[in-house]
């Protein structure tokens, strides 16, 4: 019967009731909802990040990271793929590169860009270049001087399918290397950015430009399952000896992604705090409010041999009743826009140019994560309870005489 | 035995910064089963010597006991244990919670102090039978008459056997007729279960009803009158 007073006592004032649910709903919702959007945009960024050449981990030659120079190359790529096939789990992927900087130029135009001399078959299961080409092909493995380059670069370059470019580098003899290749493929990524820095040949193309025989760059490797990175990358390392080689994740090959992902962490918990701090403002004065339109009838509770504790019961229960609901629809409105938008996503191509320079995807897909939908509940719940106890205290201490000759 | 014993029991207010004397030293024993009146015009102290000896409020001074129990040294969880067990209360109006049903009423007080679902069930039907509201079990109490809403809440005084009930003018809100009406029960109850009531008014007919009438005036006793053997 407490419980059907409680219940009873919340319908007493529909409108009220009604007013704080739909905060308490709104609260929980935006909660889930930006913390679902966040939650996509950060795995957008992140996918992002991995498939742009990056990979769950990488092994270089030591110090190619800090100067990624030619002479920073490993000259035997036979080691490292020794040490990945006797570490990695079944499933793993690899593929080995060739990666320098260079100048890219036609009859008009000239323009700094990273060179990358790609495995064609190992690299599709890899990056996002083996599924970007739109126009023209693919590499294929005898393309001897055939190149990919990115839409956005063709473009600027007033050029096209079948014309030449040529490419500029430094060869491990400190010479100009200097080599033509013909557009055989044109590729669209996810940002402009990478359309424009990007440029691929064959990597045996690449090795007999750069005259670096076998050697290659990077090794990049895809894991089956994410979680498994850290563990795989300290094995991979073990493996290899450690003053030639550093094997790195993609947090440490991605320092600014991993950076804004704590930030997006520390942001969601803030926002989880404003919107409660909203919410328990109002969770309060509707209480009060409730429990001093009703200081007679506490007053009577005490008559009737009520302690206060129970008193205090009581106006927790119908905050209990409140929040229930409220948080209860929150959760269904949640998971419901969530899931309309799960199918196409939330398009923001149009924001596009000024989203590419936070590494963002120009298309969103909310992520539900159990734990920020828990942390979200129980939020709300906790602390809805806890704002309700100063209400409910003052119902309990209101004197009987105090109570019963209220007007 | 004396279920009340008020011995030299003062009260004062302040009203603004006038001090108001609302008890100037009652003594008042109480026999058990009585029926008593404490009459006296409006301001004299009835609810507040109603009040005190309900645990409700405290007095400055003097000592009042209850069933055995010396009030002034127990704490607020022990005086609304005292309530909840020995003392029942009916005041002028709003003596119901308002969103149970009669029967849900007089039911809460039972769901209390622990009686199990059936018992308290049977309970309370049966004493609002008693009380003549067979019929309005269900009916929240804005679909009471006055002189119903009152009748379930000498209900929930009595029914489980408190040692006293203590009603605050408890017809001032009805018409005579329907106040007679509820006095005629309240006396039938407290012949056919022993129930010591005290009740306050300043109404002549209601006066007739009591078989003791203590006079108050100006927070004292004025007068003491045995009518019948109460
Ligand atoms: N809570 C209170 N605060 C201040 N004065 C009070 C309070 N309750 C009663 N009084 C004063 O005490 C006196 C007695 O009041 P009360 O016991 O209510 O009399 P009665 O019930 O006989 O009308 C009155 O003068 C009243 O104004
Ligand atoms: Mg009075």
């Amino acid at each position: 019967m407490h419980l059907q007073l409680a219940w009873r006592n919340i319908w007493r004032n529909p409108k009220r009731t009604a007013v704080i649910m739909t905060a308490i709903i709104i609260g929980v919702w935006s909660m889930i909802f930006l913390g679902a959007l966040m939650r996509g945009i950060s795995e957008g960024m992140v996918r992002n990040g991995i498939s742009t050449l990056t990979g769950h981990i990488q092994v270089h030659h030591r110090g190619y990271r800090n100067d990624p120079v030619i002479e920073n190359s490993m000259t035997d790529p036979e080691v490292v793929e020794t040490a990945l096939r006797e570490t990695l789990p079944d499933g793993a992927q690899w593929t080995s590169r060739v990666r320098v900087n260079a100048v890219a130029s036609n009859a008009r135009h000239t323009a700094g860009v990273t060179f990358v001399g790609i495995d064609p078959a190992h690299e599709a299961g890899i990056s996002f270049i083996g599924k970007a080409v739109t126009e023209g092909r693919y590499l294929r493995d005898d393309d001897k001087n055939g190149i990919v380059v990115g839409r956005a670069l063709v473009d600027k370059f007033e050029t096209g399918l079948g014309r030449k470019i040529i490419m500029m580098s430094q060869d491990t003899d400190r010479e100009v290397a200097s080599r033509a290749f013909r557009i055989v493929g044109i590729f669209k990524a996810e940002m402009q950015a990478t359309e424009k820095q990007f440029v691929f040949v064959t990597k045996e193309a690449a090795q007999h430009m750069l005259k670096l025989k076998n050697g290659i760059s990077e090794m990049s490797v895809i894991l089956p399952d994410q979680k498994e990175v850290r563990h795989a990358a300290d094995n991979v390392s073990a493996a290899l000896p450690s003053a030639d080689y550093e094997v790195q994740t993609w947090r440490e090959l991605l320092p600014l992604i991993t950076a804004i992902l704590n930030i997006y962490d520390g942001f969601m918990y803030i926002w989880f705090v404003v919107v409660f701090i909203a919410m328990g403002f109002g969770i309060v004065n509707t209480t009060l409010m409730a429990v001093f339109e009703r200081i007679r009838e506490f007053g009577l509770f005490k008559s009737l041999g009520m302690k206060p504790m129970w008193i205090i019961r009581e106006v927790l229960a119908e905050s209990f009743f409140i929040l229930l609901i409220g948080t209860t629809i929150g959760n269904i409105l949640s998971f419901l826009s969530v899931f309309a938008l799960s199918g196409n996503g939330i398009d923001l191509s149009a924001l596009a140019s000024g989203l590419e320079y936070a590494g963002m995807s120009r298309i969103i897909y909310p992520a539900i994560y159990s734990h920020d939908v828990i942390i979200a509940n129980l939020v709300v719940f906790i602390l809805g309870l806890l704002v309700s106890v100063y209400p409910a205290v003052k119902a309990a201490r209101f004197t009987p005489v105090e109570a019963l000759t209220h007007a | 035995m004396n279920i009340v014993e008020c011995t030299d029991v003062k009260k004062t207010y302040q009203q603004g910064k006038i001090v108001v004397t609302a008890l100037g030293g009652v003594s008042l024993s109480i026999q058990k089963g009585g029926f008593v009146a404490l009459a006296g015009p409006s301001g004299s102290g009835k609810t507040t010597l109603l009040n005190i000896i309900g645990g409700l409020d405290s007095a400055d001074s003097g000592r009042v006991t209850v069933n055995g129990s010396t009030l002034d040294t127990m704490n607020q969880s022990e005086l609304a244990s005292l309530r909840l067990h020995n003392i029942g209360f009916i005041f002028q109006a709003y003596n119901l919670i308002p969103v149970l049903s009669a029967l849900e009423n007089v039911e809460f007080v039972m769901l209390l102090q622990g009686v199990p679902l059936a018992e308290r069930r049977e309970r309370a039907k049966n004493i609002l039978d008693d009380v003549g509201l067979e019929d309005t079990y269900d009916r929240r109490p804005a679909e009471l008459s006055g002189g119903q809403q009152q009748r379930v809440a000498v209900a929930r005084a009595i029914v489980s056997d408190p040692a006293i009930v203590l009603a605050d003018e408890p017809t001032a809100n009805l018409d005579s007729k329907t106040g007679e009406g509820l006095l005629e029960m309240m006396k039938q109850m407290n012949e056919k279960k022993k129930v010591t009531f005290i009740f306050s008014t300043h109404d002549k007919m209601v006066m007739d009803y009591a078989r003791r009438l203590v006079l108050i005036k100006d927070g004292l006793v004025a007068g003491d009158e045995i009518r019948d053997g109460g």
